[in-house]
């Protein structure tokens, strides 16, 4: 077999079944295998569109995501999508063509240093020198993307390697000497943890995504019940908990609900699980949980202790030590005086706006929750709309709520969503946007009419870059300096597309056209003209205490 | 505090600038890096030198050193028993009228003069760094006009 036949080969070992790309001069070979696979390819219109779609969909299907991209500038488009997988831990294997390999290092035509640019973005990434080692590569590549604290991998591929013949040889096994996740819980750690918990009157979770890649809800929800404690969640985090759920507390952090804050705030024990104390949770870290113990698990041993300090570490897999915890803790703590503080908070300081004859985005967002009974997945793009979408769509169900967390990418929401729709064709996949975030890869439109992969746009359209305003508006005297940003005509766009266009402008049109797009076959942008200068609240400002919120309601 | 790690690495093209990057990209300092083959050609010793505040930092190198795919131990010496060492060469002026006194300076230190061209002698010294850079000091008045140093390595005992 050729190289190109042997990865692809190679990728059906690994259970692909779909794929994401862009076709280009190195890549010729790899394109030829594709013509007879039974992988079924996507061409996206951008290859940024095409990361994007692997990352939505290994977000959705909780399998690793797959795209392929040309050298040179098809490799560097690939390069915000594999920063964002990286920083919110999902598994990905992104595969470049590069130049021939006696080329490499001579500014070849569409060369690229692809390894050295992927470097600090990757998990691991793969420089392919020698058509034997494809097999191995493909196997580790997969391997490395999807265990431990899962991230994405680049296999670089010169086109010469791709047209080489070898035989083909599966690895048996995997075996890098040198990686070794650390997967169960060091006992005596459990031991501690389940005494704090144990001994702890006010004990809240706070936990993130590690929930989800581990398939951890189940544990954490027995966890939560056995110790009758509150749960609250980072944005990655949301769907690990259900949000209906009498202990659930909602978002923490920047834009959290003032009661997780206050009740991580007053605790006496956080138990954070598969959370990193990110900047945009904590606020000012000296202030964070002023009086709690902290118990962290996490599978990463460099998340333990970077950012706060930690009494109980323990290092391995969400599920695992839950399960381990669990069967630990032989005394529950008596947190019925916490609950009822909680209950308090809930009712003093609830998540709330104020509605009225405009169109309140926050509005559009309860609508649609409403519409699909909380059971759509959610992807979101960056800004006011995913404070918004994150707030007011209530998750009960993991891999339901896809958003890009650690790195903000704007642009996201709609490829991941068709990802994501991909990976779950029998799923409702509705990409809440923003009018700015959406002409980032509105592209796609294309890629979606063209394969019938049916999701729906919900564009919070504010004639803004919104959260840029609100800033702007907040901390530097509304000096409203290049967040005024128009659009083409949306319903005019979906349809040169072929896609469906509705614009909403009226209250009472919201509910309507949202079972109108839910019930078209078609790929639907809904374009709602909502209040534009509505801010995200409540909000911590960069750096202070997360209790010291701004409410912004008179 | 400058604390003295040893990094056990897989010998393949890019691990240098895994663990280089890693330094930059997290803004730790590398005092000095040493990097050759060891007794197995398929592995690597990067024996570095960091400088780190406080403890905390030092824990947050170790661990992201080990997170690397690449590496395969990492050995703090900080409170290790183990011995270091540095070779330098220095090219010292050299006349006839100081070759009596550069020579036994050089005896006191275990260190020799490898090359001699004219006026200059190329010195050749082995210690650990607190004796190198007493032999440093020592040599300035002879005039030091060009110096290289490894850098220390470490084993543990
Ligand atoms: C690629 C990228 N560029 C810039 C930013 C900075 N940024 C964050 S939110 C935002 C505004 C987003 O505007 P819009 O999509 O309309 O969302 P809104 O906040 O109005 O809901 C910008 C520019 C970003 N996050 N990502
Ligand atoms: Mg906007």
């Amino acid at each position: 077999m050729i190289g190109a036949q042997i990865l692809m080969e190679s990728l059906i070992r690994e259970g692909v079944t779909a794929m994401f790309g862009y076709p280009g001069g190195q890549v010729l070979p790899i394109f030829d295998a594709l013509y007879d696979s039974p992988i079924k390819f996507i061409l996206t219109r951008h290859e940024q569109g095409a990361v994007h779609a692997a990352d939505g969909y290994a977000r959705a299907t909780g399998k690793v995501g797959v795209c392929l991209a040309t050298s040179g500038p098809g490799a560097t488009n690939l390069v915000t999508g594999i920063a964002n997988a990286y920083m919110d831990s999902i598994p990905i294997v992104a595969i470049t063509g590069q130049v021939k390999s006696f080329l490499i290092g001579n500014d070849a035509f569409q060369e690229a240093d692809v390894t050295g640019i992927t470097r600090p973005i990757t998990k691991y990434n793969f420089l392919v020198k020698d058509v034997r080692d494809l097999t191995r590569v493909v196997r580790e590549a997969f391997y490395i993307a999807s265990t431990g604290r899962p991230g994405p991998v680049v296999i670089d591929i010169p086109s010469d390697i791709q047209q080489q013949n070898t035989e083909f040889v599966w690895p048996e096994k995997v075996a890098i000497r040198s990686y070794h996740p650390t997967y169960f819980g060091h006992p005596g750690q459990i031991k501690k943890a389940a005494k704090l918990i144990s001994s702890s009157k006010k004990p809240v979770l706070y936990v993130g995504g590690g929930i989800i890649s581990s398939a951890a809800h189940q544990a954490l929800r027995e966890l939560a019940e056995k110790i009758q404690a509150p749960v609250t969640w980072t944005l990655m985090g949301i769907g690990a908990f259900p949000s209906a759920h009498p202990f659930a507390l909602g978002m923490l952090g920047m834009h959290g609900t003032a009661y997780a804050n206050h009740a991580v705030t007053a605790a006496d024990l956080i138990i954070a699980v598969g959370a990193r104390f990110d900047d945009r949770v904590t606020g000012r870290t000296d202030t964070f949980a002023p009086t709690a113990k902290i118990i962290h698990i996490d599978i990463d041993p460099s998340s333990i202790s970077k950012n706060t300090r930690v009494d109980v570490p323990i290092v391995g897999d969400a599920k695992n030590i839950l399960g381990e915890l669990l069967e630990q803790i032989k005394k529950r703590p008596d947190t019925s005086a916490w609950l009822k503080e909680v209950d308090g908070l809930k009712k003093k300081y609830p998540l709330r706006y104020k509605d009225g004859d405009k169109i309140k985005p926050q509005y559009v967002v309860e609508q649609i929750c409403e519409a699909t009974g909380g059971e759509a997945i959610i992807t979101t793009e960056v800004g006011q709309n995913q404070m918004w979408a994150a707030q007011w769509y209530k998750h009960s169900h993991p891999r339901t709520f896809i958003s890009s967390g650690g790195l903000g990418t704007m642009g996201f929401g709609f490829p991941a969503a068709m990802g994501a729709k991909v990976g779950c064709p029998d799923k409702t996949v509705i990409d809440i946007a923003g009018d700015g975030s959406i002409q980032m890869n509105i592209q796609e439109l294309a890629t979606c009419v063209c394969n019938k992969i049916n999701v729906k746009i919900a564009i919070l359209n504010n004639g803004y870059l919104g959260m840029v305003r609100q800033w702007q508006e907040l901390f530097y005297k509304k000096r409203y300096s290049h967040v005024c940003i128009t659009s083409p005509d949306f319903v005019k766009l979906a349809e040169s597309y072929g896609a469906v266009g509705i614009k909403v402008t009226k209250k009472e049109d919201v509910r309507p056209a949202i079972e109108k797009m839910l019930s078209i076959e078609n790929t639907v942008i809904v374009d709602f003209r909502v209040e534009p200068e509505e801010n995200v609240y409540p909000m911590v400002p960069a750096g202070e205490a997360i209790n010291k919120m701004i409410e912004g309601l008179a | 505090m400058k604390h003295t790690i040893s990094v056990l690495v897989e010998n393949k093209f890019g691990v240098l600038a895994r663990v280089a990057g890693l330094f930059s990209a997290r803004g730790y300092n590398i005092a000095s890096l040493a990097v050759s083959e060891t007794l197995a050609p398929d592995t690597s010793y990067m024996t570095i030198v960091v400088e780190a505040e406080d403890e905390k930092i030092l824990e947050q190198i170790k661990k992201q050193l080990n997170k690397l795919i690449d590496v395969i131990t990492v050995t703090d010496f900080t409170n290790k028993e183990h011995v270091d060492r540095e070779l330098i060469l220095a090219k010292v002026n050299y006349s006839a009228k100081d070759k009596t006194r550069l020579e036994i300076l050089l005896n006191k230190y275990g260190a020799n003069i490898v090359e001699r061209k004219g006026s200059v002698a190329v010195i050749e010294a082995v210690g650990k760094q607190d004796r190198i850079r007493e032999l440093l000091l020592a040599l300035d008045k002879f005039g030091v006009k060009e110096l290289v140093r490894t850098g220390r390595i470490a084993l543990a005992l």
